[in-house]
């Protein structure tokens, strides 16, 4: 839909053609051009507008070179400048815990206990670890249930206690249970939680407090709308997570939620979600999530050749 | 409700201390509009309209933008007669009356089939529920408990059965009892997933091996803090099912659910319901005015 960006740009910087250098005056219409693509990919609006100022900075003055369409460049620079806002320490999972304890929160419905099922199997295959699943959601219907479907299909154990309702002694008994039968990763599922019930933000908070996991990981879905910049900082405020897991990144989603949620809490982006399959788990890659935020690979990949 | 309030207090701090509508009161409901996920598109209509009787009435003061605002955006839910319905009545024309709910991972489908359950129970309609979610660890679980809670039975089968042929039997077995409201759960699936959307047209088509005109109502469900990529999902699941109905979930959180209007502007597809919590009341029949009014109490 919106591979064209780069012709708009082309066309809103027409009358730069022969100036040699982007000016105050035509760059405008092209940051205009440039701010709505954000918002239309649900870049958050305060973030999209320091965006396009920062761009701006970056442009105004920049020599055009005479092989490029001066889109193509502007194109360019965006680009560049969303990559690094993206990108960064991206350190992997803390896993220098014995066992490492790593705690899943977010929104109902955003993909933590099929990506708790993920990140297990990931863990097992390809780092060698004996990972433990713990369900620590006693509320949605099934959801024990859901998890140990989950492990079932990737062979590693879920500890659960049906008769427990306090989600704090249920990740506590994880634990120990992890450290007496030589688990040496255990990864906690919990329940979705909106951000504004002030009980269950609690409870979450408890839960980390409790058992001080070397891992928090915040789930977002990353079809989120303008509301990503909100939830991700009321969920910083209480548990000041260790990175992000961007989920259903197989959909057509443009993703601007991954800039928002950097942006206003500056937490690495550590996996993506692509798929329901337990197979389809990610590295976050910042380039490709710029791309598709512009929703423009192609331009972009014949700038770099150029 | 807070989100809307928060709507309201953001709107009149963009309005304080000013008597006339002015390039920043606008600049300023845009933002607005935008941060609620109403879209730019649709956001850019609004404001052209409200440009257009600054023009024409010459002069508008900040307090009837507030009234032009309220009208607008209901006459946006109008054209597709949103909030048109007042209560979680179905049409008895048709016995039984098929609901097949439809949307991608985790908006909430499953939830809204108990609370619409539990809703069609309590007004006296016999319900059968079928769990054609065959797919998704423990969905079938999932709406078991939910039948079990509203006490109404469910049609199932094994995780990784054939959907369409459950669906086949649900309407089988509402069709022998008699029942007045069948509800379909079918898995998730996002839109672009060409295989899955394409079973959901076979689970149609073998439903009306039983019941001729079946499904009555696709209900899509559409996650309330989803942004922009709620149009896609209403494009391609109107095209897959024929949409004739929207829920729109998690209102109760923090996410504006603007893309109710936005979506009610662009597709002819009226908001049926929305849901506020999951708990089993938790589903309210949408009134447009409840809506609208929301926002600018
Ligand atoms: N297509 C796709 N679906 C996903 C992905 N991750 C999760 N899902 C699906 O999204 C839905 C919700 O996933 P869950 O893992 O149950 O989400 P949750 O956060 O545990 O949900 P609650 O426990 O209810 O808060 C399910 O249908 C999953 O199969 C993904 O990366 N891609
Ligand atoms: N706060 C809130 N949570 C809701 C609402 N509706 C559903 N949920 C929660 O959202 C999560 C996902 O709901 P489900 O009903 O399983 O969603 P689904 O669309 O059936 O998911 P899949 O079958 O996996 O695609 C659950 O944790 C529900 O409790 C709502 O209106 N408000
Ligand atoms: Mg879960
Ligand atoms: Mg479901």
């Amino acid at each position: 839909m919106f591979s064209n960006l780069s012709d708009k740009l082309d066309k809103a910087l027409h009358v730069l053609k022969g100036h040699g250098s982007i000016t105050e005056v035509n760059v405008a219409e092209t940051l205009k051009e440039v701010r709505r693509a954000l918002l239309d990919a649900d870049v958050n609006f305060k973030i999209a507008k320091e965006f396009t100022t920062t761009v701006k900075e970056k442009a105004l003055g920049q020599n055009v070179l005479t092989t490029l369409q001066p889109g193509q460049l502007m194109v360019k620079i965006v680009k560049d400048e969303l990559t690094a806002l993206m990108g960064g320490d991206a350190e992997g999972i803390n896993l220098s815990g014995n066992p490492s304890v790593i705690l899943m929160s977010g929104l109902q419905g955003s993909g933590k206990t099929t990506f708790s099922g993920k990140l297990a199997n990931y863990l097992k295959n390809k780092k060698t670890k004996k990972p433990l699943l713990v369900a620590c959601d006693v509320y949605r219907p099934a959801a024990i249930d859901q998890l140990h479907v989950v492990g079932g299909q990737i062979g590693v154990e879920v500890f659960s206690d049906r008769d427990n309702k306090n989600p704090v002694a249920i990740a506590q008994a994880g634990i120990a249970h992890a450290k007496a039968n030589g688990y040496n990763v255990v990864i906690i599922d919990t329940a979705g939680r909106l951000a504004v019930d002030e009980v269950m933000m609690n409870e979450i908070s408890n839960i980390h407090k409790a058992i001080q996991p070397q891992e928090t990981l915040f789930v977002v879905d990353a079809m989120t709308g303008q509301d990503a910049v909100n939830t991700a900082k009321a969920f910083n405020d209480v548990l000041n997570f260790d990175g992000v897991i961007l989920t259903k990144l197989d959909g057509d989603t443009r993703g601007g939620a991954a800039l928002s949620i950097k942006s206003v809490v500056n937490k690495p982006i550590k996996f993506i979600g692509t798929g329901e399959k337990m197979e389809a788990i990610d590295v976050f890659y910042p380039s490709r999530m710029a791309d598709r935020i512009l929703g423009m690979g192609d331009v972009v990949s014949l700038v770099e050749r150029a | 409700e807070k989100s809307k309030s928060s709507f309201f207090s953001k709107f009149n701090k963009a309005i304080a201390g000013k008597s006339k509508v002015d390039d920043d009161v606008l600049d300023n409901l845009e933002e607005v509009l935008v941060t609620s996920d109403v879209g730019v598109e649709t956001t850019l209509k609004v404001i052209e309209r409200i440009e257009a009787r600054v023009a024409r009435d010459k002069y508008l003061g900040t307090q009837e933008l507030n009234q032009i605002l309220r009208e607008e955006i209901a006459a946006l839910l109008s054209e597709t007669n949103s909030g048109d319905a007042t209560d979680f009545s179905i049409n008895s024309v048709h016995k039984p009356y098929v609901i097949m709910v439809v949307g991608v991972n985790g908006v909430g489908k499953t939830t809204t089939i108990g609370k619409l359950a539990y809703q069609f129970k309590k007004q006296g309609y016999s319900v059968v529920l079928g769990a054609a979610d065959t797919f998704r660890a423990a969905a079938i679980d999932q709406l078991q408990i939910w039948a079990d809670r509203v006490g109404v039975p469910i049609v199932k089968q094994y995780m990784g059965s054939d959907p369409a042929s459950v669906a086949f039997d649900t309407l089988q077995s509402a069709v022998n009892q008699n029942a007045d409201v069948v509800i379909i759960d079918t898995a998730g699936r996002l839109h672009n997933k060409v295989n899955l959307m394409n079973e959901l047209t076979k689970i149609k088509r073998v439903m009306q091996k039983v019941v001729p005109d079946a499904p009555q109502e696709v209900l899509l469900v559409l996650d309330g803090s989803t942004g922009q990529n709620a149009f896609e999902q209403a494009k391609h699941f109107t095209a897959a099912t024929e949409v004739n109905a929207l829920a729109v979930t998690k209102l109760d959180g923090t996410a504006k659910g603007g893309v109710v209007i936005g979506i009610s502007d662009q597709f002819q597809i009226p908001v049926k319901y929305i849901g506020v919590g999951e708990g089993i009341e938790q589903l309210q029949v949408f009134n447009k005015f409840e809506f609208v009014d929301s926002f600018f109490k």
